[in-house]
């Protein structure tokens, strides 16, 4: 047992830190920093500058442009990322879709989509919730009739992440009503130009777009886009939420969050002192802070032990306590920056909305907070809700 | 970064649980507990045997080099049946004042008698005013000829009924609460003008009242400097700490372990009563807590040893903080899923209970870091 990064590791890291500080934008920077959403072109940009750094997919095998680095190198520079802060590669293709189409899909599907995946050449949306399947995703309606060589696919997706900008949706549909419900379920991929398609927004409690209604009307779908085999689409969604969950604590997100509630309340006063000062929020940041290191030693003991069972794509069901930890102590961070800010965090800030033109109501790091307060509540309920989460734990590693 | 254990830790491991697992059943350590001593003179042979004594001291003092991980493995073992033998006091604390603090004489006069199991040691610190403050010390030292002459009073020293020396801390400079003029003096319990009343505590471990009047003792029972004592106590109670926090983990994983067994073989209703979900899902909230107490304690073990005092003190007031939190959560569900029968001292589990939380008040509970911790401007301040 050697509880010490190598100097293989460090070496890495500063590696990692060193493109960071070259390479990422001052504006996307400066964006994630105020807790700004970062739109579709600086996603884009950024994530052009990952490729041609040859590092937008590094999880995924050297053959598809994967960087063959080990658990803890994949570890490290993914909380490097966070921490600077830079955005962390889209989840859509990078990945879910994308490992999905390396492991189940064919040769064609390989050569087509995976190095539009990498350079972000195709913005990819998730199609699994819909309004009656939520933590009981398996019971999803959404249809897919096989006529000739094409699936006509009808149905409702929704909570659909950034779907406006999406070039591509990966869908779970049902090819076959009689089975059990696990077992009549196909992945398809669907081209969002196809006729049919129509995206309408859901506008969240912070007022973002960030979510959107997906409703499918006689679309028809070329069966070379069916993933794998038919009715085997509920093995290759369970392979797939079991990859979101390895990267889901965002220990370095929230390390930036804890770095930045220290920063802006050493300027916001309390009492005539700085907040920074206050005992009681002294003590509510360091609660957080001890939480967050024992996460981070949690997080490293799942990815070393990752390390050494070889990547089976399957994670060890106790990373679902990163899931629970890493919600709660993001909602925390939020909580505790939005408190910082204190009345500032009140007014409504129209700065991103057309036409609006007037200077920020106090500091302008304020405005973000409470709309991230409100966002963040999200991450105990998307990914399997933490009670989900809950049931996971109790059966896979209690055996209850 | 690997948190595999060695081929060495690894035979630690498995010949201690081998060892406890025959010989400190529940029933065999509620027997120890009712005994006179409260501990077993047998299993303290047995440590001994083991190499468990002589672990944390260097080779040329007889011991086996081992570092904080090992002792980490044996803490966490130790806590796991509840042990009750006075290996903390001893190894840990007395051990660590004469690794850290001992010249050369210093331990060749005691270390090999400790690493043998020949001799017992502890640690004075506590005193009336003190609470959790190791820099509140009003028992003195004067020069006294080429030695001291030390009077006042420790509180509730651990295992410091049985121990045959005990290390005090004592003023031979400056006010109760200053941090200068701290020394560290090794008392022979036996030496004219100590006094001791052992008791037992709420887990059934040992303590003693010690009485220092006019106590004389020579040049050679100081360690470290003795104006300058505090940082040798900040490194030995740091190691300390992280010990505690792994025994804590032991303590927290059987009672874990032993509530989800409950909840499979208890029926109510005519099924396990661990198919409700809520009583699952406390579980789980049991289960998540022992393992966030778990990577804090791998944390402080990998700090345990660190240079860097102010950086290595931190790591503990948050080890310290989070166990104690994790802790109580952890053994207050343990009793509440045990229903009735888990408020009884026929159940293992209420002992655990107690055990969780008198680790809590040693050493600093949890409110008592985080507080501290906070006024240092956090962990990564």
């Amino acid at each position: 047992m050697d509880l010490r990064y190598t100097d293989d590791e460090i070496a890495f890291r500063d590696e990692v830190r060193g493109f960071l500080r070259d390479t990422v934008p001052d504006d996307i920077r400066r964006r994630m920093v105020d807790g700004e959403h970062v739109g579709k072109d600086d996603m884009v940009r950024w994530t052009r500058l990952l490729n041609d750094r040859g590092w937008a997919v590094p999880h995924w095998p050297e053959r598809y442009g994967g960087t063959g680095w080990d658990p803890m190198k994949q570890y490290i520079f993914l909380e490097e990322l966070q921490k600077h802060p830079a955005p962390s590669p889209l989840p859509f293709g990078v990945n879910m879709v994308g490992p999905v189409i390396y492991t189940f899909g064919s040769d064609a599907q390989k050569a087509r989509f995976l190095p539009r995946i990498a350079n972000l050449d195709d913005w990819w949306c998730q199609g699994f919730s819909e309004p009656g399947a939520g933590s009981d995703l398996a019971s999803l309606k959404t249809r897919a009739v096989r006529e000739g060589d094409h699936y006509v696919v009808n149905g409702q997706k929704t909570w659909t992440t950034l779907a406006q900008y999406a070039d591509w949706i990966f869908c779970l549909v049902r090819t076959d009503p009689q089975a059990k419900k696990q077992e009549g379920i196909s992945f398809l991929l669907i081209d969002m130009t196809t006729p049919g398609i129509e995206v309408r927004p859901i506008v969240t409690i912070d007022g973002g777009r960030e979510i959107n209604e997906v409703f499918l009307t006689d679309v028809r779908v070329p069966t070379e886009n069916l993933v794998g085999e038919e009715n085997r689409g509920w093995d290759y969604a369970k392979f797939l939420l079991g990859n979101e969950r390895t990267n889901i604590a965002r220990v370095g997100m929230s390390k930036q969050r804890v770095a930045r509630i220290r920063e802006l309340a050493a300027k916001e006063m309390s009492g005539g002192r700085p907040l920074l000062e206050d005992q009681r929020f002294l003590e509510k940041l360091t609660a957080i802070e001890i939480d967050l290191k024992a996460l981070e030693m949690t997080q490293l003991r799942v990815v070393a032990a990752d390390a050494k069972r070889g990547s089976t794509g399957r994670p060890d069901p106790a990373s679902s306590i990163l899931k629970i930890k890493g919600s709660e102590i993001q909602q925390a961070t939020t909580r505790l920056l939005m408190e910082v800010m204190g009345p500032y965090a009140m007014p409504y800030a129209q700065a991103a909305e057309a036409g609006w033109n007037e200077p920020p109501v106090g500091p302008d790091y304020a405005a973000h907070a409470a709309p991230a307060y409100f966002n963040t509540r999200k991450v105990s309920i998307y990914g399997g809700s933490n009670e989900i989460q809950k049931n996971i734990i109790a059966k896979a590693v209690l055996g209850l | 970064m690997d948190f595999d254990l060695s081929e060495e830790q690894s035979i630690l491991k498995d010949s201690l649980d081998r060892l406890l697992g025959d010989k400190y059943g529940f029933e065999e350590r509620n027997r120890i507990l009712k005994s006179d001593t409260g501990w077993s003179a047998e299993m303290w042979r047995q440590y001994a045997e083991m190499g468990l004594m002589a672990l944390p001291f260097a080779e040329a003092d007889g011991g086996l080099g081992g570092g904080a991980v090992d002792m980490m493995i044996v803490m966490e073992a130790l806590g796991r049946v509840l042990a009750l033998e006075p290996y903390f006091a001893t190894v840990v604390l007395g051990g660590g004042f004469l690794r850290l603090g001992g010249t050369a004489e210093q331990r060749a006069a005691l270390a090999p008698a400790v690493a043998a199991g020949e001799t017992k040691l502890a640690f004075g610190h506590t005193e009336r005013q003190s609470r959790y403050d190791l820099h509140h010390v009003e028992t003195t030292a004067r020069p006294d000829g080429a030695g001291w002459l030390l009077d006042g009073a420790k509180s509730v020293v651990l295992d410091g009924d049985s121990a045959d020396h005990v290390f005090v801390t004592a003023r031979t400079a400056g006010g109760p609460r200053e941090a200068a003029g701290i020394g560290v003096f090794l008392v022979d319990a036996a030496a004219e003008g100590v006094s001791r009343r052992g008791y037992r505590m709420q887990d059934g471990r040992r303590a003693a009242e010690l009485a220092l009047d006019a106590v004389r003792v020579g040049p050679e029972a100081v360690y470290g400097a003795p104006e300058e004592g505090l940082a040798l106590v900040g490194a030995v109670v740091d190691r300390a700490i992280a010990a505690l926090c792994a025994e804590a983990v032991g303590v927290m994983g059987a009672m874990h372990a032993e509530t989800v067994d409950y909840l499979k073989m208890r029926k109510q209703f005519g099924v396990p009563i661990g198919a409700f979900q809520v009583l699952q899902h406390q579980a789980v909230d049991m289960y998540v807590a022992t393992e966030q107490a778990r990577s804090i304690t791998h944390y402080a073990t990998m700090m345990a040893e660190d240079d860097d005092a102010e950086a290595r003190a931190r790591a503990m007031h948050a080890a310290k903080a989070e166990i104690g939190r994790a802790g109580r959560q952890v053994g207050e569900a343990a009793i509440q899923l045990h229903g009735g029968v888990g408020m009884t001292e026929d159940y293992a589990v209420g002992h655990r209970f107690k055990r969780m939380t008198m680790i809590d008040l040693t050493f600093g509970d949890g409110e008592h870091h985080l507080r501290t911790l906070a006024g240092k401007g956090g962990l990564a301040a």
